[in-house]
């Protein structure tokens, strides 16, 4: 067991935990954010992703000893409340159906859009085709994606 | 606004501080399986209602089906709105857990809205009849002079009018209207529109409660070793190294059941999920795994394509004399069709918090799509009556016909929780559900057609080969026939006008569990049939839509009927998906149509080759005629989830199996459709007065046989085995 500190949504949290915990479960069951899910548990279906300084990672296979010191943002911390363009974006085109890979499709999308405001269908793809959504969603994934690249001014974050 | 699901009786406490209501469900005579409209109203005992309105003004709606992405807590409440004529922006939804007064809660079928569309409507109007008669007697005017508009009765003439709070208590004391009149498909303002569903919000902040959120005081955490086979009986334990991780507190066996067999596993119970799961990883099993260790998908479909060679039990349906046609015939037209095992996979693994009490009552809070399930399921296994069960059903992380039914991992945990006398989640990891089942049952099917001389179809038969879903762990099946397995293809499913149609059956009994899967055996079935129908339109030198067409036209269909509505969704499809349009070299146009929880699809769908060479599905275009619906953009969604799913199903891995174990075990191994993979979709409904059909599974069948379709219009080749490998073709 070790004392870490997190910093989770520019909150600290101090944990007391097994290092090897993959960040995933120590954010659910120790700091109680349950919007991270766990899919798959090998990096495999992004339901888990979270930012660790920004760029997007899966939580179920980074061990919490890394993340430690780090920078976490998890969809709780996207916005306090939905007014994050791709929240936005998402309830106007109502992309979720069981909404369960939503929180990882979102912090996806919101790191591509961070570094490239405008993505091209291409773009969308090659940053998108980590998260799996068996519902099928993934239609519109890409309008919302589109549609919150449009509401948001060029350039900035 | 919406709030989170909360247990109705923090409702009921809530509602009782702030006064008198009005409160209408059903009577309790009436509210079980077959919920007929009879109403019930009352103003301060306990009843289980569908619609509570307080003096306050809050109005609340129940949800009586789980939500798995289909879209019941909107599709629901917007029953009651619309003839209550309220909008759905003002009102809570609370989520009905499983009380027998609620009648049937179970989701399943495409269903839902089928089977409450008049129900719940008629317990709407009823409450607007009482408020406006409440409202028309305060006034002292004519009721026919009140009208019910946004929340509140309006007295046109004198330009009045009152809250619905305002007139809960008077309402409350109103007899129920025995036949409240319902409104006019022209009149209705949320029903058969665009609308929100009001559990977006909570889906894209993390805030929507899944059964693997679920969290109570001094609750554990489990993860459960199974047998590498599925099936196996546990021999020896070594816990030693598993106990001495830190945070495990206990090793157990553990029970699931599943079609009248028990498989055994052995769960590690700790202080945290990752303890457990590490608790697991340490431990030493030794398992017994003869009788379970044969099972092997080459052998399995030897044994299926044999029994395709002979006949089968014939169904009812059947018509003419087939055979004899196929004597007579000038020609005919014979191909064997198989579909594969596969998974669920639904994003949310199997998970529950479960805890049995020491007074012997049980708490589960799940990821269920039948809570009335649920709870005789649990009653039953632990001895108990289902009121001593109380059932917390949250959102479901998708389930696609896996978390309904069988509450095998739900047993699983209320039985380690009554070991460890504690609360306990229990987690299947991913590889648990791949490799542990249900899955899709794997299909042969048997086609075989007639046509004379002229080309005239004469005789059809299909013969159905495979796993019974309904008779796992039953005694009297010989000689009987699966009806479940004749989905989609028996005449009143399938109209076309062929004078001698047989259809069979032959079971196949695996020994891997099989399960109910998005659609069920019309996802198996019509890949064969409609396939099928392709090929004899090639055999008769016609345009498959065109031959489809004819078929239909020549059956000389009642207005209305399967018949007819099959012509008017493929003419529909004909238009919007430019079929008389010549493509370009190398690619090709497929057609299939199905009829399957009462709604009729047909898809169009376009193969052609990327820039490197491959083929690729690049268009799939669907007409669905579902009868009158409920919410236009819900519609949309399941259809474009039911191509997307349907792709998979038949472009990407299957589940086979070597020595009674899968040969897939996550998502690397079993791959499913990503967001690059997608093709171009549109979707049309039609415009339809008719009774509601389902809307969450009839968009998939077709899929497959479009598909196989489309490629041989492309390639000349025809794939008769699922999944097909696009980049060999």
């Amino acid at each position: 067991m070790a004392l870490l500190t997190l910093t989770i949504n520019k909150q600290s949290y101090k944990v007391d935990v097994d290092p090897e915990t993959p960040l995933l479960w120590v954010i659910r069951d120790e700091v109680n954010m349950t919007g991270t899910k766990f899919g798959c548990g090998i990096a495999q279906c992004g339901a888990c992703t979270v930012h660790l300084n920004g760029a997007p990672v899966r939580s179920c296979s980074l061990p919490v000893s890394a993340a430690a010191g780090q920078k976490i943002t998890t969809i709780e911390g996207l916005s306090p409340d939905r007014s994050h363009v791709l929240q936005q974006a998402w309830i106007a085109e109502q992309v979720p159906q069981c909404g369960y890979c939503q929180s990882g499709q979102l912090m996806s999308a919101s790191a591509l859009l961070a570094s490239n405001p405008n993505p091209t269908d291409e773009e969308i793809d090659a940053a998108m085709q980590g998260n799996i959504c068996r519902c099928g969603t993934y239609p519109r994934i890409r309008k919302a994606i589109h549609r919150a690249a449009a509401m948001k001014p060029s350039g900035s974050r | 606004m919406s709030t989170p699901i909360a247990s109705r009786r923090d409702f009921l406490k809530t509602s009782a501080l702030t006064g008198t209501a009005l409160v209408l469900g059903f009577s309790e005579a009436s509210a079980h399986d077959s919920i007929e409209s009879a109403v019930f109203a009352s103003a301060n005992h306990e009843i289980t209602p569908f619609v509570m309105i307080d003096s306050s003004g809050v109005v609340t709606l129940f949800n009586p089906r789980p939500d798995m992405g289909q879209g019941t807590y909107q599709s629901m409440p917007a029953l009651l709105a619309e003839e209550l004529c309220i909008s759905l922006d003002n009102v809570k939804i609370i989520q009905t857990e499983g009380d027998a007064k609620h009648g049937n809660q179970n989701a399943g079928g495409s269903s839902s809205v089928r089977g409450l569309w008049k129900p719940l409507r008629t317990v709407g109007a009823a409450a607007r009849e009482m408020l406006i008669a409440a409202a028309a007697a305060n006034w002292s005017v004519p009721a026919s002079e009140c009208r019910a508009e946004n929340g509140r009765i309006i007295h046109a003439p004198t330009k009045r009018s009152f809250g619905y709070g305002e007139l809960a208590a008077k309402a409350a004391t109103i007899s129920v209207p025995k036949e409240p009149k319902l409104k006019d498909q022209k009149d209705f303002t949320i029903l058969g529109k665009p609308a929100p569903r009001a559990d977006t919000p909570m889906k894209v902040d993390g805030t929507a409660k899944f059964g693997i959120d679920a969290k109570v005081a001094g609750m554990l955490y489990a993860s459960i070793e199974r047998s590498p086979t599925i099936g196996g009986k546990v021999t020896k334990i070594d816990d030693a190294k598993s106990l001495k991780v830190k945070g495990v507190k206990h090793v157990v066996k553990s029970e699931r059941p599943l079609f009248g067999s028990t498989l055994e596993g052995v769960a590690v119970v700790a202080e945290s999920y990752y303890a457990a799961v590490k608790g697991r990883k340490a431990l030493a099993v030794t398992w017994d795994t003869s009788g379970f260790d044969k099972f092997s998908t080459d052998a399995f479909y030897e044994q299926m394509r044999t029994l395709a060679a002979k006949d089968g039990i014939r169904a009812g349906s059947s018509k003419g004399d087939a055979a004899s046609a196929f004597k007579s015939a000038a020609k005919t037209v014979e191909a064997v069709y198989e579909t594969p095992f596969v998974a669920h996979a639904p994003m949310e693994p199997e998970a529950v918090v479960a805890d049995y009490k020491n007074d012997g009552t049980i708490e589960i809070w799940a990821s269920t799509q039948g809570p009335v399930w649920t709870k005789r399921a649990v009653a039953k296994q632990f001895g108990t009556t289902p009121d001593k069960v109380t059932v917390h059903p949250q959102f479901l992380g998708g389930s696609f016909g896996r978390k309904g039914g069988l509450d095998d991992f739900i047993m699983e945990a209320v039985h380690i929780s009554k070991q460890v006398k504690a609360p306990v989640k229990l987690v299947w990891t991913r590889e648990d559900d791949i490799t542990q089942g249900p899955f899709r049952p794997g299909m042969v099917n048997a086609l075989t057609a007639s046509l004379d001389a002229n080309g005239v179809v004469t005789g059809f038969r299909h013969r159905v080969v495979g796993p019974s879903i309904q008779f796992q762990g039953r005694a009297d099946i010989a000689g009987k026939i699966d009806d479940w397995a004749m989905e989609g293809i028996e005449p009143e499913d399938s109209p076309y006008a062929i004078p001698n149609v047989a259809i069979e059956y032959a079971h196949a009994p695996a020994t891997t569990p099989v399960m109910w899967w998005r659609s069920v055996y019309a996802s198996t079935n019509m890949f064969g049939h409609e396939s099928f129908i392709d090929e004899i339109a090639a055999a008769a030198g016609k345009d498959p839509l065109d031959f489809r067409l004819e078929l239909l036209a020549k059956a000389n269909p009642a207005p209305n009927s399967t018949g007819a509505r099959f012509q008017a969704v493929l003419t529909m499809l004909k238009e919007k998906s430019g079929w008389s349009a010549k493509l370009p070299q190398g690619k090709g146009r497929g057609v299939a149509v199905a009829r399957s929880f009462e709604s009729i699809a047909a898809h169009a769908v376009t193969v052609g080759r990327g820039a490197d060479g491959k083929l690729r599905v690049e268009k799939v275009v669907v007409v669905l005629d579902c009868g009158m619906h409920v919410n236009t953009d819900t519609v949309m969604a399941q259809t474009e989830g039911n191509i997307i799913m349907g792709l998979t199903a038949a472009t990407k891995d299957a589940i086979t199996f070597k020595n009674g174990r899968t040969e897939q075990t996550n998502f690397d191994t079993y791959r499913v459709l990503r967001i690059n993979e997608v093709p171009a979709i549109e979707i049309y409904v039609m415009p339809s007065s008719n009774a509601p059909g389902g809307v969450g599974e009839p968009g998939l069948p077709p899929l497959a046989p479009a598909l196989a379709n489309a490629v041989f219009a492309a390639t000349g080749k025809r794939l008769r085995t699922l999944p097909m490998n696009l980049d060999a073709v």
